[in-house]
């Protein structure tokens, strides 16, 4: 039964990863963009629900609402303050930016919410579920359903929608997406709205159940992990790639001696590296010449 | 006729390198005008310079009579010039049919399904593998999902650039044969960039030739065809039955 309880633990864990791996993906494919502000994100988004909910006294539901909305307004804007002036800068210089960005971020954070962790209040949180020995908390359980629904949405959105479709292409072929007339600028800060909403998401998700500070956004590295074991570019391989190191990291914690738990990520990335270089979920193909 | 594009002194660089100099053509609605010239001769260049992805340093392009100075290449397509890029630029992981519907993305009239099946009706092997994703597609059926791509967005001037390259002779012949029928069927204007003169030529009703960034010649395309210049030098024709040699000796008469 520990392993049982373990692996509930290492899914809900890993939705979380996987959430922050899939901003990271969605803007990489869209613009060729490593967003390291991605955790940071997250971050932001998880104070911004605290500040509606906690402070403000909002119900749950219109605070949850109000940090979508304003964490898709900070991704339209991030794009067009800071990336879009970009436009034509090698990806290093990108890269540099989103990592300062991320510094950025944590500093503000720091000086409005202050550095002591705080506790989202949600209707649910302090519940467990109980089936037969294992429990489950109503936080890890919204954050494993809160996870499927979303990917289930994006899936959706990406398939079957004009807008979604339009996105695919402006990130497979931007200089055809350009010359069908398709407004690829306006997409790609569309992409950054979306990419800032799933960082909401996961904050809103994960603050229940881990104490909100300015430092949460670190967990951004391990994501990172999480996209590359997947295969960068594909967004079913981040999702898997974060379930993988979140359950794994379970069980490093318990079998393991201590300190593994924390490198796990790490070690898995590295071992994929060797082995299979391309990720899980190898959706590049090889440019044709 | 009217004029639908017009090029005056039109130059562009990349970087310090200018590669087109003072380029002044146009392009008489409803004709296939073609654009002639060896690799590097600026070809591509001139065609980027129409649909905006490169910006001119100098010059002016007037398409209806109004001027494209400065706008976005997606405004310009919207505007009804549709380029199709060298090298068939197809979405390579979107089902044929989405790569198509992509192409009508910025319309919001109720034609887009009736062109989609006269897309199809030109292109019937299109339809049979509308499910599948453009990536599986061969070269010249990519090539046709591309001009197919390009006339989902109802354009008035379509710009192909090399649709030959690569292509079997037979196909090069069947792909001809389609744009002059979109032309004349469906009064689409073309402005054809090929190094493959014999095709282009057979199949234009004007043409120029671009050397070294400059415009070295324009007549009606039967005249170009007929023109020793163009038939040794673009057509691979001599005057005489001397093997080799000569053509280091003789000079273009432009030159």
């Amino acid at each position: 039964m520990d392993a049982l309880q373990l692996l509930v633990a290492g899914v809900s864990q890993g939705c979380v990863y996987g959430l922050i791996a899939l901003g990271f993906v969605l803007i990489y494919k869209a613009t060729e963009v490593v967003n390291f502000a991605q955790g940071e994100l997250m971050m932001i988004g998880a104070f911004i629900a605290y500040t509606f909910i906690n402070i403000l006294a909002w119900p749950y539901f219109y605070g949850v609402l109000a940090t979508l909305l304003s964490m898709a307004v900070i991704g339209v804007v991030l794009e067009r303050l800071l990336i879009r002036p970009m436009l034509g800068e090698p990806p290093f210089a990108v890269l540099m930016l989103t990592i300062g960005l991320g510094f950025l971020l944590r500093a503000v954070a720091g000086a409005i919410w202050g550095a002591e962790p705080k506790t989202l209040s949600t209707p649910y949180a302090s519940d467990v579920l109980q089936l037969g020995e294992i429990i489950v908390g109503y936080g890890n359980l919204a954050i494993v359903l809160g996870t499927g629904v979303l990917c289930l949405a994006l899936f959706l959105f990406f398939r079957y929608s004009r807008l979604g479709i339009a996105m695919q292409a402006a990130s497979q072929n931007q200089l055809a997406a350009v010359y069908s007339g398709i407004p690829v600028a306006r997409l790609v800060t569309g992409v950054w709205a979306v990419s800032a909403l799933i960082a909401a998401i996961a904050g809103v998700l994960v603050a229940p159940v881990s104490l909100i500070d300015p430092q949460i956004g670190f967990i951004g590295v391990k994501a990172f992990a999480a996209a590359i074991v997947g295969g960068f570019g594909s967004l079913p391989g981040a999702m898997v790639g974060g379930l993988l190191i979140g359950i794994a990291e379970q069980f490093a914690g318990l079998y393991l001696p201590p300190g593994f738990s924390d490198v796990t990520a790490y070690i898995i990335l590295l071992v994929m590296l060797f082995v299979r270089p391309q990720g899980i979920f190898a959706s590049m193909m090889q440019k044709k010449v | 006729m009217s004029d639908l594009l017009t090029l005056s002194n039109v130059e562009t660089y990349y970087g310090p390198v200018m590669a087109i100099r003072g380029v002044s053509m146009t392009v008489r609605t409803g004709d296939v005008t073609c654009l002639l010239g060896a690799n590097g001769a600026g070809k591509t260049t001139v065609l980027k310079t129409i649909s905006g992805a490169m910006e001119p340093q100098k010059g002016e392009i007037l398409f209806n009579g109004e001027s494209l100075k400065g706008l976005a290449p997606d405004v310009i397509a919207r505007r009804g010039i549709a380029h199709v890029p060298e090298g068939r630029e197809v979405f390579a992981f979107l089902s044929v049919e989405d790569n198509l519907k992509m192409g009508a993305y910025s319309r919001r009239d109720s034609r887009v399904a009736s062109d989609l099946a006269l897309v199809y009706d030109y292109f019937p092997v299109l339809r049979d593998k509308r499910r599948q994703s453009a990536a599986l597609l061969s070269g010249g059926q990519q090539q046709m999902l591309a001009i197919g791509r390009a006339l989902m967005l109802r354009p008035q001037l379509m710009l192909l650039d090399e649709p030959s390259l690569g292509l079997s002779p037979k196909l090069v012949a069947e792909i001809a044969d389609i744009i002059v029928r979109l032309n004349q069927e469906q009064g689409v204007t073309v402005l054809l960039v090929e190094q493959n003169a014999a095709m282009a030529l057979s199949r234009s009703d004007f043409g120029y030739v671009l050397e070294n960034g400059r415009i070295v010649m324009e007549d009606k395309a039967a005249v170009l065809a007929d023109a020793p210049d163009v038939q040794e030098f673009y057509l691979g024709m001599k005057d005489d039955g001397v093997r080799g040699g000569r053509r280091w000796k003789k000079r273009k008469t432009w030159r």
